[in-house]
């Protein structure tokens, strides 16, 4: 039974002093999912920029895959974990969706050839072949998440943390997203406020509370217990 | 917003379509340079250059007419000019200028509405221009509409709420810039987090290559050749 | 203020380009080196907005409305050099897909906004140490230098233009430029609100090229404007430096279209001057990337 995150005892204070997240300790083992649950400003999206490197602790640790989150992990972790942004706007930032998806794999310093091949894979994975030579601003909302995920899964890492990836989705949208992620083998960490989503994916749920996590156990009774 | 015209166009299939960037950049600033020595006297060769500049449009499959009226932007300027040259009495440098001008508007046109700018900017690559510019060029791109979109948003909620539509209040709409600006910024890190998280390192990577087949250079030869050879030939 | 081809003169146009293009090249090759990445897709973005803030109009008086143009405010943000990187790419994005000024005249625009414009408003934010009147000041320079230097090119290219028709413009340009230096003012003072030490005080390193440069720019733009209003005067300048007639009058006859040709064959002196001035440009770019990078790895 390995652990694929292990936080201990994580703090992070913004530039600005706010004081984001105050003591957060969370495991989470290989291939399963949690809902991150809690109010806006709690500290789900601080944490999760942990889990990538992105923001680095001002105390305590984050280890991914048995890996401690410092510089010279930065790229072995940075591949593992695969952060599905809330905008995906701000994701995909290359021309063309087939580009934006072969952006990882050749950063990780693959071949044209193979990068593309792996895009293709991962494009076909979240039905978007389709659209490969496709803008990203001519996409829909729904497209661009899932060219966003395809992104992600071009790298093939071992955790999947999404922020927030229902909002701008239409119900059916939502329900295929579901459907999508419920195929994927990795393991899987949802911030959402959509509680039919973390039902549909997520046994267990965590809740977020000024930047503590105060409770975790399955979702049906994080949601009683918080009134959520 | 015409750009959106062109992006439509430039995804055609047509021979012109297909060439190498590289090939259609170089061959649109030897027709450039070829309008812009145009004098008065060469009013033929203009008239030759438009009949030529239409039958590209028509090979390129591309609607003939709005192409032309894409290019008329450049005229009302123009027309400024030339009624500046009627009145200091030498009409035919003010009608030169309307020619060389919309002659010069309708190749750019004809340029960018058989090259995608993704490709565009591959070509300019491929001819040594800066990638750091190159790259700028391409951020700039991807973000002008989601920006664009953003302003006329907060423009749209300002008139809701003020009940006026048009000029806002001097100050209240440097306001608005500086919370546009704002966004931008927090949109720029955003980004970079985005590439930073999927293995970015300073190196944007290189993903479109082209090679220039012969049929480029048939290409370059067929538009540049009889461009510059009437150029000459008139003088 | 953004010239479209066919005014300018092939003299004019190929020095702007001569000047501009390896201005760039080298701007671009020390963004590239000192910049930490993390500039790339904020530099993007910075132009994407200026494209976007010119969308909120402004009220200008009466029923008109005018929209920033914004070297002054990307240089006070950004620093010079990276400023003048986003406002090519600006106007090279809107040569190209909005035909906003030539593709050929780009030289020329590039000059008199990006560069000559980016470093004029910078001087006096500089000086000034970046308070109001520098930010005021900023705004007004950049753009009247950037509008007299865009003037002057027409003139010298021989562009028909009535005295009154000068003073007209002269006018224009002042308004427009203190609607400049109030928007750069007035938008600068709301972000430093937003977001405090946005703007860019210079370090005390850099200071000197930058006065330099931007002292150089607005001689510059004067000069050119002085030579334009006397073209006469700068073909008789070139005859005494000893200069031969056929440059001098390249240098001075605006299309030439009513001298006596200079060259046996006009057309091909000039055609051949056009794509030769491409050719020296490209050369020439690629000479300053290659020793740039020669020093690079020489200094590494
Ligand atoms: N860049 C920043 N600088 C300063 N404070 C920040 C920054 N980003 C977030 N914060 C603050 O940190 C706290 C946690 O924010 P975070 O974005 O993690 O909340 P969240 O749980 O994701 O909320 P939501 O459900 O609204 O997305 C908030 O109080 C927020 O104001
Ligand atoms: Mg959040």
């Amino acid at each position: 039974m390995s652990l694929i995150v292990e936080v201990r005892d994580l703090h992070y204070v913004f530039e600005d002093g706010t004081e984001a997240l105050r003591g957060v300790d969370f495991t989470l083992r290989a291939g399963a999912t949690v809902a991150l649950l809690g109010p806006n400003g709690s500290g789900k999206t601080t944490f999760a920029l942990h889990l990538n490197g992105l923001l680095r602790p001002s105390r305590g640790t984050v280890t991914i895959d048995d890996m401690e989150v410092t510089d010279q992990h930065l790229r072995a972790i940075r591949r593992k974990v695969g952060l599905v942004f809330q905008d995906s706007d701000n994701q995909l930032f290359m021309p063309t969706a087939l580009e934006d998806v072969a952006f990882a794999p050749l950063a990780a310093g693959l071949t044209p050839d193979e990068a593309a091949a792996k895009a293709i894979e991962a494009l076909r994975l979240v039905g978007m072949e389709q659209k490969s030579g496709k803008a990203p601003w001519h996409l829909s909302s729904g497209e661009k998440k899932r060219v966003a995920i395809a992104g992600i899964l071009a790298s093939d890492p071992k955790l999947l943390v999404l922020d927030e990836p229902t909002t701008f989705l239409d119900p059916p949208g939502q329900r295929s997203l579901a459907a999508l992620l419920s195929t994927l083998p990795q393991a899987k960490i949802l911030i959402t406020h959509d509680m039919p989503f973390a039902r549909a994916l997520a046994t267990e749920a965590v809740f977020f509370q000024s930047g503590r996590i105060v409770a975790r156990g399955p979702v049906d009774e994080i949601v009683e217990r918080f009134e959520w | 917003m015409r750009h959106a015209r062109l992006e439509l166009w430039s995804r055609g299939t047509s021979f012109a379509h297909r060439r190498h960037p590289a090939a259609k950049i170089t061959a649109a600033l030897i027709v450039l340079v070829s309008i812009a020595t145009l004098r008065p006297v060469h009013w033929r060769v203009a008239l030759a250059y438009f009949v030529f500049l239409t039958a590209m449009t028509a090979s390129a499959r591309l609607p003939i007419l709005r192409v032309h009226l894409a290019a008329t932007a450049v005229l009302p300027f123009a027309l400024v000019f030339a009624v500046l040259s009627l009145a200091a009495g030498t009409p035919e440098r003010g009608l030169a200028i309307i020619a060389r001008a919309w002659l010069s508007a309708l190749t750019t046109v004809l340029l960018m509405a058989t090259t995608t700018q993704p490709d565009l900017l591959a070509g300019l690559e491929s001819l040594h221009a800066p990638r750091f510019l190159l790259q700028v060029m391409q951020f700039l791109y991807r973000y002008l509409l989601v920006l664009v979109e953003e302003a006329g948003a907060m423009r749209d909620a300002a008139a809701s709420r003020a009940g006026t539509v048009g000029v806002l209040e001097f100050r209240r709409a440097a306001g608005a810039a500086g919370v546009l600006f704002g966004r931008a910024w927090t949109r720029a890190n955003a980004i970079h987090q985005a590439m930073a998280a999927r293995g970015f390192t300073g190196q944007i990577p290189r993903f479109r290559v082209f090679r220039f087949h012969p049929a480029d250079l048939a290409f370059l030869v067929a538009v540049a050749g009889p461009v510059v050879a009437l150029r000459f030939i008139a003088g | 203020m953004h010239i479209p081809d066919g005014y300018l003169s092939t003299p004019v146009w190929v020095a702007t380009d001569v000047v501009a293009a390896p201005t760039v090249f080298w701007l671009a090759r020390r963004a590239q080196s000192k910049f930490d990445h993390h500039r790339v897709p904020l530099m993007g973005v910075m132009g994407a907005f200026v494209f976007a803030a010119q969308m909120l109009n402004f009220p200008a008086g009466n029923g008109t409305s005018s929209h920033l143009v914004g070297g002054a405010l990307l240089g006070c943000l950004m620093g010079p050099a990276a400023a003048s990187i986003v406002m090519t790419a600006i106007l090279a994005t809107q040569a190209l897909l909005f035909q906003d000024g030539g593709l050929l005249a780009l030289g020329a625009n590039v000059f008199n906004m990006a560069i000559a414009g980016v470093f004029a408003g910078y001087l006096p934010f500089a000086l000034l140490k970046g308070s109001r009147t520098g930010l005021f000041l900023a705004g007004f320079c950049s753009l009247m230098t950037a509008a007299l230097l865009a003037l002057s090119e027409l003139l010298v290219s021989g562009v028909a233009m009535p005295p009154a028709m000068i003073t007209v413009s002269l006018a224009w340009f002042a308004v427009s430029a203190l609607i400049e230096g109030a928007l750069t003012m007035a938008v600068a003072t709301a972000l430093e609100r937003i977001q405090p030490g946005c703007l860019r005080r210079p370090q005390s390193g850099s200071r000197a090229w930058v006065v330099v440069a931007a002292a150089a720019t607005l001689l510059a733009s004067f000069g050119w404007l002085l030579a334009s209003a006397k073209p006469d005067g700068l073909q008789s300048l070139a005859l005494r430096a000893g200069l031969t007639g056929r440059v001098s009058s390249l240098l001075s006859s605006p299309l030439g279209e009513y001298q006596a040709s200079f060259i046996a064959n006009p057309a091909l002196s000039r055609t051949v001057a056009g794509m030769a001035g491409l050719v020296v440009i490209y050369v020439l770019c690629t000479a300053v990337s290659r020793a740039w990078a020669a020093t690079r790895r020489e200094g590494a």
